[in-house]
């Protein structure tokens, strides 16, 4: 800045006479999905999203046995359709490794630029806090999505390279066709979003509240884990088809014939009681907070 | 436009650039902020001045929105940005405590997605900024690898591209070298010429002497002064310094001689403060005591002077409230426990020197009374806060 007065002299007041127009909260949005791509810790739950599922073809390929127990009617048919794959990864994934990756995000989206100091930088620009809100948690939400969909594509592709585009068996024993099948398997990882979602709005909660990123991410899946162990106390039985790990597996009545959509249904509602309490109050507490870090 | 629009944009142009009522910030026990008022005018350049956990910050906080008061209302040209959020924000720029950007993207990114969040074409300003704050060869470098004055100008940067009528600076030369501070002075002095009000925190209080015409001070929470930066000198009194032959000898003389008061010896010779009558018999009386002058100096006071005078001792009661309330807000004092604060006691030792000249300057403020603890209060409505028709 040594030679400012040499600088040519930009008009830099405003001369404004009308209201000037404001951005949308689709352009806030955009700027959130930019900020995560640049970021390297969100590419850590897409390489575990991604990696999960090749070194399961890649075991699968080189270990010839594929006795998995008659518990799961998929497990056998690895090595008759690549479908399988997908559908099986969905199982294993769907228990805890999704609910993290949804959680390494959605704790953090807040709490970091909170904790960095950016949030003030932003909240001093022309987009409102109900704004901001919105674009961060959709940008969580997208990025579960993008996590799931990206886990099924792996998975699907390494599994159809291995063992071939066939027919699979379903769990009510009836044959369905390959392309149907490959519908089927991302039409699961539709309705698996339904309760990995409402974890994300648990994560933009613990995120917006606590203002610590290690927290939210700690408490989202401390948040599934102690779900997971109420529906092991006995006694509370009766409540287990409310908790928001009973919506895991959701998607199993895609896997029927007919379709059975009762448990997607519930899914749902159980989950919108869960979601929509949580992301209001998460609304509420980044509409009303002090910010003041960084 | 619509209506609403119309008026808003009309009553914005009349409003003043920040006008704060009673503001008042608590948390839980700590006081931070005790019914401060402002009131800054269209083409100020206003310092806003107090000691480190005073309440400075928590204030400009306050005034964007960032912070919600406890009590009172503060207006950035009529809109309170609490209750319209953004929209009260038009026009206004500027940073609290350093400014933060997202160290992953580099200065332009981070400048685009701020320019973003304005929308009104604030993109294609983007190399007109990066030029007035001369960042436009480390544009492309991320901000993680900035120095401290980088980034501090890229705040500036980032505030310009709002094209602000109201800019709000929190310390923007802390961490700068001297080229650097020189810089950033010519910067809003600049910035103040092309009929931006500027709002500026600072502990710098040469730049603030040199740059603004109307303060607030602040301490434990309270407005000790504000108005006409030249109003309060005025106030400070006449200032003298005294070269002799025998120095210890004058200070001795001159505490014994009716008018002269808080004479201190030091490195540079006596310093006193007295009415210009009163200095005759006071060079008559050293002389008659044996002592020759070398130089007699009128000084007018500094604002260093006057600060100190006005924040230490707990010594200035607000307002005109006569000095009694210069504890008032002893609990604001405890916030400086969350760190804030430490640094003030740095202030209090560079002000040392002066610390003998203050708090019973019983001239200092005319109307505004002297409270018990010696400490002068400024006036309530000091000379410089009538509001511009």
């Amino acid at each position: 800045m040594s030679t400012i007065e040499a600088s040519p002299t930009p008009t830099l007041v405003g001369a404004r006479t009308a209201r000037a127009r404001r951005p949308s909260t689709l352009t806030a949005y955009r700027w959130e999905l930019r900020k995560l791509r640049s970021q390297k810790r969100t590419y850590l739950g897409l390489v575990l999203a991604v990696a999960l599922p090749v070194i399961f073809v890649i075991f699968q390929n080189v270990h010839q046995r594929h006795d998995h127990g008659a518990d799961n009617i998929f497990a056998p048919q690895i090595t008759q359709s690549g479908l399988a794959t997908p559908v099986l990864m969905l199982l294993f994934l769907s228990v805890f490794m999704l609910p993290l990756i949804a959680a390494l995000v959605a704790g953090d989206i807040v709490a970091a630029e909170d904790g960095n100091g950016t949030l003030k930088t932003i909240l001093t620009r022309s987009v409102n806090r109900g704004q901001v809100f919105a674009a961060k948690a959709l940008a969580a939400m997208t990025y579960a999505v993008i996590a799931v969909f990206l886990s099924a594509a792996v998975a699907t592709a390494g599994g159809v390279a291995s063992w071939g585009f066939n027919q699979i068996v379903t769990f009510s024993d009836t044959v369905v066709s390959a392309p149907k099948a490959l519908l089927l398997v991302f039409a699961a990882n539709a309705c698996y979003l339904i309760p990995l979602l409402t974890v994300t709005c648990i994560g933009v909660l613990l995120s917006t509240a606590t203002r610590n990123s290690a927290a939210s991410v700690v408490g989202t899946v401390g948040f599934v884990i102690l779900l997971y162990i109420v529906a092991q106390i006995p006694g509370l039985e009766g409540i287990r088809p409310y908790l928001v790990t009973e919506q895991f597996e959701n998607w199993h009545g895609l896997l029927r014939t007919p379709t059975d959509w009762a448990p997607i249904l519930h899914s749902l509602w159980v989950c919108a009681l869960y979601a929509g309490p949580a992301l209001f109050a998460a609304y509420l507490v980044f509409l009303r907070r002090d910010v003041a870090g960084g | 436009m619509s209506t609403r629009a119309t008026e808003d944009t009309a009553r914005g142009d009349e409003a003043a650039p920040v006008r704060a009522r009673g503001l008042v910030k608590r948390y839980d026990e700590v006081l931070a902020v005790d019914h401060i008022d402002l009131n800054v005018r269209a083409g100020d350049v206003y310092g806003f001045l107090g000691p480190n956990g005073a309440g400075k910050t928590t204030t400009l906080r306050m005034a964007l929105g960032l912070i919600m008061p406890t009590e009172g209302t503060v207006e950035l040209f009529g809109r309170d940005p609490i209750r319209q959020g953004a929209r009260a924000l038009e026009g206004v720029a500027g940073f609290v405590e350093a400014p933060r950007f997202y160290p992953y993207l580099t200065g332009r990114k981070n400048l685009e997605l701020l320019a973003a969040l304005d929308g009104d074409g604030a993109r294609e300003r983007i190399d007109e900024v990066l030029a007035v704050v001369e960042l436009a060869p480390r544009a492309k470098h991320k901000v993680g690898g900035y120095s401290h004055g980088m980034r501090q100008r890229l705040g500036i940067a980032a505030a310009l591209l709002r094209r602000p009528r109201l800019l709000i600076l929190d310390e923007p030369a802390t961490g700068l070298d001297p080229a650097g501070m020189r810089d950033m002075r010519e910067l809003i002095r600049r910035l103040a010429g092309e009929g931006i009000t500027v709002l500026l925190s600072s502990h710098q209080l040469p730049e603030v002497q040199e740059l603004c015409d109307r303060v607030a001070i602040v301490d434990h929470g309270r407005v000790v002064y504000e108005g006409a930066l030249a109003d309060l000198r005025r106030q400070g009194g006449a200032g003298y310094r005294l070269r002799t032959t025998d120095d210890a000898r004058a200070v001795e003389i001159a505490r014994g001689q009716p008018g002269v008061e808080h004479a201190v010896g030091g490195e540079h010779g006596v310093s006193f403060q007295a009415q210009e009558r009163d200095v005759g018999p006071l060079s008559l009386a050293l002389a008659q005591g044996g002592v020759g002058i070398l130089a007699l100096t009128p000084e007018l006071a500094t604002l260093e002077d006057l600060f100190f005078r006005l924040t230490e001792n707990g010594g200035a009661g607000a307002n005109g409230e006569g000095g009694t309330n210069g504890g008032a807000g002893t609990k604001a004092g405890e916030g400086t426990k969350a760190g804030e604060g430490t640094k003030a006691g740095e202030g209090t030792k560079a002000g040392e020197g002066t610390k003998a000249a203050i708090g019973t300057n019983a001239g200092m403020d005319p109307d505004g009374g002297v409270g018990p603890n010696g400490g002068a209060g400024a006036p309530r409505e000091p000379a410089g806060t009538e509001t511009r028709p």
